[in-house]
């Protein structure tokens, strides 16, 4: 990117931040619900495109993380203590789990990787679904409170919508700096060609082990929201299902790119809401969009916009390299 | 002289067939060895045995006298010793910069400490005097994957030797280079070899390049070492003759 694109993208990101900021403010219940879905699953898919989009390695998983940080928040605030707590126990759990999720993907790669983690997906859903002492089974959790912080109650639709919003920017700043660090480099070259990246004294198993961990981390932050917004969950909502729509909001919105998810979660939360003037068939035609915008740019969404700039700074690269074979001036080609 | 590596007894099965059948030799400080010999006598096998890449069935390698035998590749790196791939393996996403940092971040500090340090991990100016020495300048912001063949066979080389290794192994670099940046190439290996005291290990099949290059020739065939010595001796045995042109 070159200063002025960059100045480009910083204006844009300034403006959907004051979006979101300033718009939920006219909207009702409802628009609200949906908006804080949004946030929580983009929180959710963030940490998957660090697991799929920089460090290269397939989860279905991602669903089931979301599940568990759901639960640890659940059970810990219907016990009483402070969702703070809570949330910081669902870090903890899915990034644990996260990491031993990692390690068979040190064997596996790509699809066979892709069948273990389904595998684990289904598990989690056993445990939700069977172990009645601690999950509540079928009949699920409910009165999950949302929190009081600083003598502010969250109780009301906007003030929680703000919780998560506030949740998002700032798993979305962590998430900025890793992918900035050397660790963000290491990832990438993890995902890019592992035997070149291990000869340049990447700890490929440590890097591919915390690829897993950290978003599986994200995941569970992303659950732990997700519990007091609906203040009741039960199995149904982390089948299978959710990893995939998680997956597919991923490589709508791009995967590898840092906004990616945002975008390819408000198609997979928002979308299906615009398209309700359809009824019946809003399903169909939300797949048919889905499916002619991965036909026309397999990269996502952000595949597009990057696609156009690639092609202009590659039109100036080769004009600049034109240029120096023939003994002019930089200045002349600018 | 100090031996900086020293390979005794390398042996490679797979299956029944032995790919690497008894190798032994030994690399001097400062010293530019070539590996030469026909397709499929156990070159690269040697080299991917030497690096951890596989596992040898038998023999040992020492680096500085400490046995190293089938360390992970990521640790030898980060214990001096670099490689280059026979094809090109840069990372095309990455800019030119990005990829010389890269080839870098993982040789100092802890990995908490890559996390939390600067975006470049200090590596900046390194990089830079790296892109500056084999003639990127212009190309610096550049991702990899825009480059000519050439220009990334010489960013290919350049990582090899961002974090200043002990030993440097280089597995074809001429092949598919054309003349002038194979001049560029060379006069750039010599010029680190010279000036650091930098060891090299070079596989090869441009007989021109590797002569004129390397100070000493290990002749491979059939897995086994055919002959060893000066360039001009190797080019002189009727042995090595007969292996290149066959019978």
């Amino acid at each position: 990117m070159t200063r002025g694109q960059r100045f480009l993208a910083g204006a844009a990101a300034a403006a959907a931040l004051a979006a979101l900021i300033v718009a939920p403010l006219s909207l009702g219940r409802y628009g609200l619900y949906v908006l804080s879905l949004w946030a929580v699953m983009s929180i959710a898919a963030i940490g998957l495109n660090l697991t799929l989009g920089y460090a290269g390695q397939v989860s279905l998983a991602q669903g089931a993380f979301v599940g568990i940080g759901a639960y640890a928040a659940a059970i810990l605030t219907t016990h009483g203590y402070p969702l703070a707590v809570a949330i910081v126990a669902a870090l903890a759990l899915s990034f644990v789990i996260g990491w031993l999720l990692g390690y068979p993907a040190l064997r596996i790669q790509h699809h066979y990787l892709a069948f273990v983690t389904l595998a684990f997906s289904t598990l989690a859903f056993l445990v939700f679904r069977n172990e009645e002492w601690l999950t509540g089974g079928i009949y699920g959790i409910s009165g999950v409170p949302r929190p009081t912080m600083f003598g502010l109650s969250a109780a009301k639709p906007l003030a929680f919508y703000y919780v998560c919003l506030f949740a998002l920017g700032l798993a979305s700043l962590a998430l900025w700096g890793l992918v900035r660090s050397p660790w963000g480099r290491a990832f990438m070259a993890l995902r890019e060609n592992p035997l070149r990246a291990a000869s340049l004294g990447v700890d490929t198993r440590r890097y591919t082990l915390m690829a897993f961990a950290i978003g599986s981390a994200l995941g569970g932050l992303a659950g732990a929201i997700y519990a007091p917004l609906t203040q009741f969950i039960d199995p149904t909502p982390f089948t299978l299902t959710l990893s995939l729509n998680l997956l597919m909001m991923v490589i709508v919105g791009g995967s590898g790119f840092f906004f990616g998810p945002f975008i390819g979660a408000m198609v997979a939360v928002l979308l299906p809401e615009w398209l309700r003037f359809a009824e019946g068939y809003y399903l169909i035609l939300y797949a048919i969009l889905v499916m002619l915008l991965l036909i026309y740019s397999p990269s996502g969404a952000l595949g597009i916009l990057d696609r156009y700039l690639r092609g202009r700074n590659a039109r100036a690269a080769s004009a600049l390299r034109a240029a120096t074979r023939a003994g002019l001036p930089d200045e002349a080609v600018q | 002289m100090t031996r900086v590596l020293e390979v005794s007894g390398l042996r490679k099965r797979f299956g029944g067939i032995a790919a690497v059948d008894g190798v032994s030799f030994h690399v001097d400080e400062g010293e530019i060895l070539g590996i030469i010999g026909p397709n499929g006598c156990g070159k690269s096998t040697t080299f991917n045995c030497i690096l951890g890449q596989l596992a040898p069935t038998e023999g040992e390698v020492k680096l500085d006298g400490r046995v190293v035998t089938g360390m992970r590749p990521s640790a030898l790196n980060r214990l001096g010793v670099s490689r280059t791939f026979q094809l090109l393996q840069v990372f095309p996403q990455l800019s030119v910069r990005e990829n010389l940092i890269l080839a870098g971040q993982e040789h100092e500090g802890t990995m908490l400490s890559r996390l939390f340090g600067p975006p470049d991990a200090g590596l900046g100016p390194a990089a830079d005097r790296m892109i500056g020495f084999f003639k990127l300048d212009h190309l610096a912001n550049t991702p990899a994957g825009e480059l000519s063949y050439g220009q990334q066979k010489l960013l290919d080389a350049a990582m090899a030797f961002v974090a200043g290794p002990r030993l440097t192994l280089l597995d074809e670099p001429a092949g598919g280079v054309n003349p002038t940046m194979l001049s560029t190439l060379k006069e750039r290996l010599r010029a680190i070899n010279r000036q650091q005291g930098a060891t090299f290990v070079v596989i090869e099949h441009n007989m021109e390049f590797v002569m004129s290059l390397c100070s000493r020739l290990l002749v491979m065939a059939e897995g086994k070492v055919l002959a060893e010595g000066a360039p001009e001796a190797i080019r002189a045995n009727p042995a090595v003759i007969e292996a290149y042109l066959g019978h």
